[in-house]
């Protein structure tokens, strides 16, 4: 029985060890801290008819119902570019994976679609935990992600591309409107994660500098849906106007309470920076109406190239459906990904790095233009009035696309914020 | 008898058999036939597995519904990734993440992590001896059944909302990322991925063979009796207490190592990855595979999170309804979990039920532990 007993315990780590012979050892990072590169080789196949790219959008989960309008205007960009006769001649192979709205899932999905289905290039991405759980993914596997989300900003990647605003082309916008208006005071409420705390700081710095005074700082959990407290103390304080960085459903309550607390966009606008049309019908549309927003895009932009979005979009998915900001950064993203592979005649993710440089799309927002230093894209800045209609409707612009400024060098209040 | 039915009909032989089957599996076959990446998700699943026997123990044999094995998990995980992010910002270093959002000094509670050895100690250490505090606090005063289950349940919502919210230390929602090295080794290196498979897979089969040895020791014997009567057990002199402390502890440890291996092999972790709904997650394997026996627990988590890769990367946007509706049928037709078709197969032959054999599927001690933790 011994005996036994204890080959059943020392056989499995005989085989361990053996295995671990067999195997040898792997790179070891050298002493100062640096990693030896061992990335593999791209395994994109272009040499066929078709080229296969990859969709992560979470479409289950917390954020599937954001992020599947995302998945569903990248489609029809995908669509668009296939009937068009696809990208250098090579028709366009989609393969979609579910983020399931978790970080995890994000970096695993991440991984297959480049190492497994050898994708060359990745569209998605909505959080900025999921972005920063893809990025060192893409960074070890040197593939792309094209990121279509406005965002907290401090970070630039040569892996991945920037569709959406960072912060110097919406919450700095924004602030110059409020402090334009003749604004002196403001409350910040925001959702308790990374952007709202980072926007946040960044709101205080240019406060400070522009002598505009912050009442209040009140921060709720994600999924929170009782603001009774964080409205009234936003009713004290009496700001001139409040900074609205929540994120999902706590808009309902939070707007509700707002509103049941007699405050309203005369008294007291809130101007919110993660509300798009497609949110403004969960809220309610008497609940915001007269609310102001920033964003880059708008349904009701006066453009042909809109105009032909909007239509296509609705003829493919119903018209009761509308379009939003994250949605057509998303359909820009895939329009400019063909640009940079058209300029560099080439799939290859070190030939599309530098080839982005100035590519440029007329987009339904305007044209936009990549920036090749850090990879995000020149924007115009607009703020905009919630209507009646539901629609938002363009109060104030900048006039001309914003160069990208992650890390807002060109501001000196933001210096010491990264 | 031939010698191979001899081997066969052995029980103490077949456990070496089944062995033996894993580590040829898991070492020979596995690393032969599966890519870099399918090998690596695997070592996820043998993470999570991990987790699995240990609650298989608590659970299946000793009856505590641990509905929070998220903060064991999550406890391992965290220490392993602050350890890996200190090793990476170098002696003295600071993690990249604290500069961008937090003061740009390492809070004291965390320079203990730069030393490796220590870092191993306390992934296992930690979630231990938190499970005993917590375990003496609850079982002495003999709280069981639901009230266990939900008291588990708000800890691992708590530890989610705790993470959350300190953003400047521990990551917040985006969590610990971006590791390059494992203790030296480049982890974005083929062949040192195919080491953690292989530690991971070891780590695994030890754990299996030291819950054998403890579901067929004296220790099992008790454990299964507090389960099934608890008062009996005490009016005959034992602590229920106590025993059902050291399976609530022995399942903590195992949940810990699990973590600290699941940070290098997934490259994150986050506060999705320990609150409530993965603790759930954790008991649905081991449900479905069968709480009660030993192996049930592993082959159902890695069964569990197989099918749910597999689904997702075969219908995106409907696989969680496929998901739902295999976890509704083995609820409805298999109660006691896949182990349990092993064990009808078993009478449907009419062969005697092996005596050495851990209980498996559908035995009578079964019922009791469905009322009780319900």
């Amino acid at each position: 029985m011994a005996t036994s007993r204890a080959t059943a315990r020392a056989l499995p780590a005989a085989t361990l060890v053996l295995a671990l012979v067999l195997s040898g050892c792997g790179a070891r990072t050298d002493a100062s801290g640096g990693s030896a590169s061992s990335a593999a080789a791209s395994c994109v196949d272009v040499s066929g008819d078709s080229v296969k790219i990859g969709l992560l959008n979470s479409l289950s989960g917390t954020m599937a119902i954001s992020e599947q309008t995302v998945h569903d205007s990248l489609r029809l960009a995908v669509a668009e570019i296939n009937a068009d006769g696809g990208v250098l001649g090579k028709q366009l192979e989609v393969v979609a994976e579910d983020g399931a709205s978790e970080p995890t899932t994000f970096a695993e999905k991440a991984e297959k679609l480049i190492t497994d289905d050898c994708t060359a290039a990745v569209f998605g991405g909505w959080t900025s935990a999921s972005r920063k759980a893809m990025l060192p993914v893409f960074e070890n596997n040197d593939a792309l992600l094209f990121y279509p989300v406005q965002y907290e900003g401090l970070e630039s990647s040569p892996n991945i591309f920037y569709t959406g605003a960072t912060t110097n082309q919406q919450i700095v916008p924004a602030l110059d409107y409020l402090k334009e208006q003749g604004a002196t005071s403001i409350f910040l409420v925001g959702s308790d994660y990374v952007f709202p705390r980072t926007a946040n700081k960044i709101i205080n710095a240019y406060a400070e500098a522009n002598g505009i005074e912050v009442l209040g700082e009140e921060y709720a959990p994600l999924g929170h849906t009782d603001f009774s407290t964080i409205v009234n103390k936003v009713k004290a304080a009496g700001a001139d106007a409040v900074f609205n960085t929540l994120n999902g459903d706590s808009n309902v309550a939070f707007f509700k309470e707002y509103k049941n607390a007699g405050l309203g966009p005369d008294a007291m606008p809130v101007v919110s920076v993660s509300i798009a049309e497609e949110e403004v019908g969960g809220i309610g549309i008497e609940n915001v109406e007269g609310q102001l927003t920033a964003w880059n895009y708008y349904q009701t932009i006066d453009s042909p190239e809109n105009t032909t979005f909007v239509e296509a979009f609705k003829a493919e998915y119903g018209d009761d459906r509308v379009t939003s900001d994250p949605m057509e950064a998303a359909y820009a993203s895939v329009y400019l990904w063909k640009g940079m592979v058209e300029k560099a005649k080439s799939f290859a993710v070190g030939d599309i790095q530098e080839a982005a440089g100035g590519v440029t799309f007329d987009a339904p927002e305007g044209t936009v233009t990549v920036d090749g230093e850090n990879h995000h894209i020149a924007k115009t800045a607009l703020i905009g009035k919630i209507g009646p209609d539901g629609l938002i409707h363009t109060e104030w612009s900048s006039g001309e696309p914003i160069e990208p400024d992650p890390f807002l060098t060109g501001y000196d209040w933001a210096e010491g914020l990264s | 008898m031939t010698f191979l039915q001899r081997l066969l009909t052995n029980p103490r032989s077949r456990v070496l058999l089944g062995f033996a089957l894993a580590a040829v599996l898991l070492f020979a076959v596995a690393p032969a036939t599966m890519s870099t990446f399918r090998l690596n998700l695997l070592a996820k699943f043998l993470c999570l597995a991990m987790v699995a026997v240990g609650i298989g123990l608590a659970w299946g044999r000793g009856g505590m519904l641990t509905l929070g094995q998220g903060v064991f998990f999550g406890l391992g995980a965290y220490i392993m990734a602050m350890h890996l992010k200190l090793a990476d910002a170098g002696p003295g270093g600071v993690p990249d993440f604290m500069m961008l959002y937090g003061s740009g000094v390492v809070p004291a509670w965390w320079e203990p992590l730069r030393n490796p050895v220590l870092a191993v100690l306390l992934v296992v250490l930690v979630p231990t001896a938190l499970a005993v505090v917590l375990g003496l606090a609850m079982f002495r005063r003999r709280v069981r059944g639901a009230y266990f289950a939900i008291l588990s349940q708000a800890l691992a919502a708590a530890f989610a909302i705790l993470l959350v919210g300190q953003q400047a230390t521990t990551g917040g929602t985006n969590g610990l990322n971006g590791f390059r090295s494992f203790f030296g080794f480049d982890l974005t290196d083929p062949v040192n991925k195919r080491m953690l498979f292989f530690i991971a897979a070891g780590t695994l089969l030890v754990m299996v063979a030291v819950v054998r040895q403890l579901m067929l020791s004296r220790f099992g014997e008790l454990l299964v009796a507090v389960r099934d009567q608890e008062n009996r057990v005490r009016f005959l002199g034992y602590d229920p207490a106590t025993i059902k402390v050291v399976a609530y502890a022995a399942a903590a440890a195992m949940a810990g190592i699990g973590g600290a291996l699941f940070v290098p092999v997934v490259g994150i972790v986050s506060p999705a990855d320990v609150g409530v709904v993965p603790s759930i997650g954790f008991l649905i394997g081991v449900a479905i595979g069968g709480r009660a026996t030993l192996l049930g627990p592993v082959l159902g988590a890695v069964a569990v999170s197989w099918a749910q890769t597999s689904l997702s990367e075969q219908f995106p946007s409907g696989w969680i309804y496929f998901q739902g509706a295999l976890f509704v049928l083995v609820v409805a037709f298999l109660p006691g979990g896949l182990a349990s078709l092993v064990s009808r197969w078993a009478r449907r032959r009419s062969a005697p039920p092996a005596p050495g054999a851990p209980a498996a599927g559908l035995a009578p001690e079964e019922a009791p532990v469905v009322g009780r933790s319900a």
